[in-house]
């Protein structure tokens, strides 16, 4: 029988199944629309307000910082579209980096479409902010600067404490925004410490639920909502409240920050395992990104030059070990990845590219099985390819 | 205005005295959400669990997720006649109504500036109207008559060349007056102009043919027919120009970006084939709780009126105003009763503003804050009635023998 090997947990995580069990109780018994004055309704806004808290607790920040979404996608958008408009009188210029997640990118696609200029700072070969281009890029006239945690292609670490300095002395007018999806409740982010203003994150990436996410705003700061209506969350995200997914949102943010020393920590063992192996067992395998263990504990990219990745991937597919080509939400599109694009990579590293993304459920035996299949079929298929050409 | 403590001290007086704490809880507020029905749950369940996967990920967790929206995607769009493709998910019935207006405003904002809707929508249509035209567009509110109707001559009158659309919605969520909205989606279309429908109180409880309507847009909600919380749906007719409203990854071709939540999905596909399959029943079994409740609230209550319209009504809706009671009271006091009811629609709730429904069809201010909305729901029965009848002309006697409002020495009835 072909195992299951899941290595794609940075597209999207197994279900707690504690949480889950959590979400079918809401689901069941406790049915109530938060905004009625029932007792059904209040016990539905007091298991709200439990989540709320679980989350404002990973980031030391007070629960009504935090503000429920439908998702990273949704946060990225309200963050973004929300601070350009409250402060578009002050200035027009908009900074971010190559190598954000689409629904960054794509928001300040749109953005530039209404008249606001966006520079794109570019990343050095291991995917990390070049700090001079950003100091370089600050003016006056910058309102809004967003940059990401940890890169979803490639588990770089982005240098926040750096940004943050950078910010204070050279941009303190603008406002900073962190997609923070791929590290949340997973490494620490205090965006009260930084300065942050405004920080995304998601449910479905930490063993949480889809359809389900957050967006941190610091107290005192003041932007337009995305979605209006019924005045939801304080007036600022219409919508009747996701109860069983905010309860599984909770829920699942506190048993991963509970864990997260010991999961990081096991993580980055499986995670060095698999790197040191494949790069001492299989010829011309390169790791992208980070190269020691600066990287996130979670996300591993490796390229196979002379196997297309796509090819690679449903190879390992019929070995039962699941991964992706860069993210999810691109993996559709033709074009190759953005991220190792901007790194610089030659086209035979980006075209033979795999991420591995771990859960602390994932075992070193599974990652010794990866490794071993790969040394198996890394060759063929580079066999194969070159008797195509 | 009776002060809540009052109410409450009178109603556990008066629970203490029947003793034994054991309550009949009745649900009647269907309209402000629903609970998910115990087949749709069986549905969602499995991708809660093992199947997991990204729908945007090309291996198979990845395709059969994907294939399982598709599905979904097969079984709302049946519901309403439409397409599968014609249908993009979203996170609530909210973003498509956010979605519906800000995208065509985006797509034709450069064709013309002007949008029609009526002063009786959701919060989710007026306030977007609003925010509208603070970015340049021009907002039409249509007006209704005593019982919530809009008039279609007065749409005639407010359409312009510059009128790029008009949303109006299928059923009032407070007082259930069904519009006609085929006649309204015709005149639209004999202007070229696009046609929008909130129908997130209509879609399961009356039949909704989108291609009979000629709506060009229409707006649906999980929750309220029991589905999950967090899903929604649109319903685009192909070839709308309409922008998209959150962008990112290439989801719902590339239309709504964001990871699918396949759970709720799923378990609005499976909330619709069941409306579907069980809609003759299901609405006849509300009509006749619904008409059993009014004329039973009607025959035994003095002065209280029936908002909205007699029989363009939905299924589940009974919305009466009691003269000389405060709304959050009579809220409170059932709420006490174990009756679960509301107000106005549940978002508002918890303001002291009277309904801008209720308003809007000409009530008094004193008589919009007296209002129960009751929506009925598919497991409630003529016993629940039945103990709503019981208890609800005492606690609006009480109410009203405390009220300083109430005519001095008393009503008639009580």
């Amino acid at each position: 029988m072909v195992p299951e090997v899941y290595l794609d947990n940075s597209a999207t995580t197994r279900v707690r199944p504690e949480v889950v069990q959590a979400m079918v109780v809401v689901m069941r018994e406790n049915y109530g629309n938060p905004s009625s004055s029932y007792r059904r309704g209040q016990a539905a806004e007091q298991a709200v307000k439990k989540a709320r808290c679980q989350v404002a607790h990973v980031f030391r920040a007070e629960p009504k910082e935090i503000y429920f979404t439908s998702g990273g996608t949704e946060s990225n958008n309200w963050a973004l579209l929300g601070a350009a408009r409250a402060r578009s009188r002050r200035g027009k210029h908009l900074v971010t980096t190559q190598v954000e997640h689409p629904s960054v990118l794509e928001v300040f696609r749109s953005l530039e479409e209404q008249g606001f200029t966006v520079t794109y700072l570019p990343v050095d070969e291991y995917g990390i902010i070049d700090k001079e281009a950003l100091a370089a890029s600050l003016t006056p006239e910058t309102i809004l600067v967003s940059t990401m945690y940890v890169n979803n292609e490639v588990g770089s670490i982005m240098p926040l404490a750096d940004i943050a300095r950078l910010l204070k002395h050279k941009a303190p007018q603008a406002l900073w925004h962190v997609d923070a999806v791929q590290g949340f409740a997973k490494l620490p982010l205090f965006p009260h410490d930084l300065g942050i203003d405004l920080v995304s994150l998601s449910g479905h990436k930490i063993q949480g639920p889809k359809g389900i996410g957050a967006l941190f705003i610091r107290q005192g700061l003041q932007i337009p909502p995305l979605i209006l209506g019924g005045g939801q969350e304080k007036g600022l995200r219409s919508g009747t409240e996701n109860v069983p997914g905010i309860v599984g949102l909770g829920l699942a943010a506190a048993l991963l920050w509970e864990e997260r020393e010991q999961a990081a920590a096991h993580m980055a063992t499986m995670k060095r395992r698999l790197r040191e192996r494949v790069l001492a067992e299989i010829p011309d395998a390169h790791a992208n990104g980070p190269q020691d263990d600066t990287g996130a504990p979670h996300i591993l990219s490796l390229s196979f030059p002379g196997v297309k990745g796509e090819v690679l991937l449903h190879a390992l597919e019929d070995k039962g070990i699941l991964v992706s080509t860069g993210s999810a939400c691109s993996s559709h599109r033709a074009a190759n990845s953005h991220v190792l694009t901007a790194m610089k990579l030659p086209p035979a590293l980006v075209e033979g590219a795999l991420r591995f993304s771990l859960s602390p459920d994932n075992t070193l035996e599974e990652i010794d099985y990866t490794v071993d299949c790969l040394q198996e079929i890394v060759p063929e298929l580079r066999r194969i390819m070159a008797l195509n050409r | 205005m009776v002060l809540a403590t009052e109410v409450v001290d009178e109603l556990y007086r008066i629970r203490s005295e029947r003793g034994k704490g054991f309550m009949r809880r009745v649900y009647l507020d269907h309209a402000a959400t629903t609970a998910v029905h115990p087949q749709v749950l069986q549905t969602m369940l499995p991708y809660l669990q093992d199947q997991f996967g990204n729908p945007s990920s090309i291996y198979s967790w990845g395709r059969e997720a994907k294939a399982a929206i598709e599905n979904a995607r097969a079984q709302v769009a049946a519901l309403i006649n439409a397409d599968p493709a014609e249908i993009i998910f979203t996170g609530s019935g909210t973003e498509a109504d956010n979605t519906a207006l800000v995208g065509v405003a985006s797509a034709l904002g450069h064709k013309g500036r002007h949008i029609i809707t009526s002063k009786i929508e959701h919060h989710a249509i007026l306030h977007t109207a609003e925010d509208l035209e603070q970015k340049g567009f021009q907002v039409t509110y249509l007006p209704v008559d005593g019982d919530g109707l809009v008039d279609p001559e007065d749409l005639k009158k407010a359409l312009t060349p510059e009128t790029i659309l008009v949303s109006i919605m299928f059923a009032n969520n407070e007082i259930g007056t069904i519009e006609p909205i085929g006649q309204l989606a015709q005149i639209a279309k004999e202007h070229g102009v696009l046609f929008h429908t909130d129908a997130v109180q209509a879609v399961g409880n009356v039949p909704v043919d989108v291609k009979e309507l000629g709506v060009d847009l229409l707006s649906l909600s999980g929750h309220k027919i029991y589905a999950p919380k967090g899903v929604g749906a649109l319903y685009v007719r192909r070839g709308t120009k309409i922008k998209p409203f959150i962008h990112g990854g290439a989801q719902e071709r590339k239309f709504r970006a964001g990871t699918e939540n396949v759970p709720g999905i799923v378990g609005l596909g499976k909330a619709a084939e069941l409306a579907r399959l069980e809609l003759p029943e299901r609405r006849a079994h509300l009509i006749e709780l619904r008409d059993y409740l009014i004329e039973g609230v009607l025959g035994s209550i003095d002065h209280v009126r029936l908002n909205g319209h007699r029989t363009c009504r939905l299924p589940g809706n009974a919305n009466f105003s009691f003269e000389f009671v405060e709304g959050e009271s009579l809220l409170l006091s059932l709420d006490l009763a174990g009756i679960a009811a509301s107000s106005g629609s549940a978002c508002t709730s918890g303001s002291l503003e009277p309904s801008h429904v209720l308003l809007a069809i000409g009530l008094p201010h004193e008589i919009a804050h007296g209002s129960l909305r009751l929506t009925l729901g598919r497991e409630n029965t003529k016993e629940d009635i039945d103990y709503v009848l019981s208890v609800l002309p005492d606690i609006v006697n009480r109410l009203r023998a405390m009220s300083p409002l109430a005519p001095k020495g008393g009503l008639s009835c009580v």
